[in-house]
């Protein structure tokens, strides 16, 4: 299905926000995620199914002042 | 020193870690500063990058507490939803709540930011809220829960100094045991002196900083003015006047004329 992964159309093969995350390529890195602008903590993600046209945001630690 | 909802600071200095040349600059710049704070934010992660797991590197080598901050937020619900994800990342309830009213002064929504503080202290959080030296917002922000307040000195990046010396003397009287840390528009160390000669706790500093010519040297610059200011506010400076006082005693000067 299509979603859009920090701003960009991408296809994915799993349901669930974990399997977008190892489709991607994340694998454990440390990184905090949210679906739809609500957050989704990291024990919640493999129960975090997507839908087509969800908007799914993946952060990680950057510089800030 | 002051302490951050029950956290003993052993510095009064407190460093962002944006902009820098590279990051073995950085890392000088906190060494030489003596910072115990380092703010940090959370941005977009591209797929195989390891600029996170770079940056999350460095940070722990500089074995100081992390302030993850809200920048760039513009609502309220981007914030709490931006503090929650820092909040996992970086586990820690300290969060550097910034509400973003006003694009060219980055001024903070003084409305979002008391809704955001509100729903942050509920949810368990540790506000540091960037706010401007209004006393009223102030006092809200206290109501709320927040136990540090984080008034600007001017907007960020423009290395003006303390915009507003009345207001914020006026602050800092009204609430003389809320710790209170100038947070952006200070360019120069004198200024960070001019802060700690008033009566506030300390200093978050980053663009004077990492965008000096040599931000090492800076970081220490700053880090001695900001002693010298602590130490001349402990010592209970003399108050200014208008008429001249002679120093010299005058008792026993020979007449020549």
């Amino acid at each position: 299905m299509k979603i859009m992964v920090n701003g960009e159309a991408q296809q994915m093969q799993g349901r669930t926000l974990a399997d977008l995350l190892i489709e991607l390529g994340h694998g454990d890195a440390k990184l905090a995620t949210a679906v739809n602008e609500d957050f989704v903590p990291a024990a919640a993600r493999a129960d975090c199914v997507l839908e087509p046209g969800d908007r799914v945001e993946i952060l990680s630690a950057r510089q800030g002042g | 020193m002051p302490v951050f909802y029950g956290t003993d600071l052993s510095s009064r200095m407190m460093l962002g870690t944006a902009q820098y040349p590279s990051p073995s600059i950085l890392a000088q710049a906190f060494r030489r500063s003596g910072a115990g704070i380092a703010t940090v934010s959370i941005r977009r992660e591209a797929g195989g990058d390891r600029a996170g797991a770079d940056f999350w590197d460095l940070i722990r080598d500089l074995g100081v507490a992390v302030l993850p901050n809200t920048a760039g937020c513009h609502s309220v619900r981007e914030a709490v939803t931006t503090a929650h994800m820092a909040r996992e990342l970086f586990d820690t309830r300290w969060i550097k709540l910034e509400v973003i009213g006003h694009a060219d002064t980055l001024q903070p929504d003084p409305f979002g930011l008391v809704e955001a503080a509100q729903i942050l202290t509920e949810d368990g959080f540790q506000v540091f809220p960037y706010c401007t030296e209004d006393l009223v917002l102030c006092d809200r922000l206290l109501d709320v829960g927040c136990q540090v307040l984080m008034p600007w000195g001017a907007p960020i990046g423009t290395g003006r100094g303390l915009n507003n010396v009345y207001g914020l003397r006026s602050l800092r009287a009204h609430f003389p045991d809320v710790p209170m840390v100038i947070d952006a528009g200070l360019g120069l160390p004198s200024q960070a002196a001019q802060a700690m000669e008033m009566g506030f706790d300390a200093v978050l500093l980053n663009t004077a900083v990492a965008k000096a010519g040599d931000p090492a040297a800076m970081a220490e610059a700053f880090a001695l003015a900001v002693q010298a200011g602590a130490l001349a506010r402990d010592a209970d400076p003399m108050e200014p006047r208008d008429m001249a006082a002679p120093s010299t005693p005058l008792l026993g000067q020979a007449v020549l004329s």
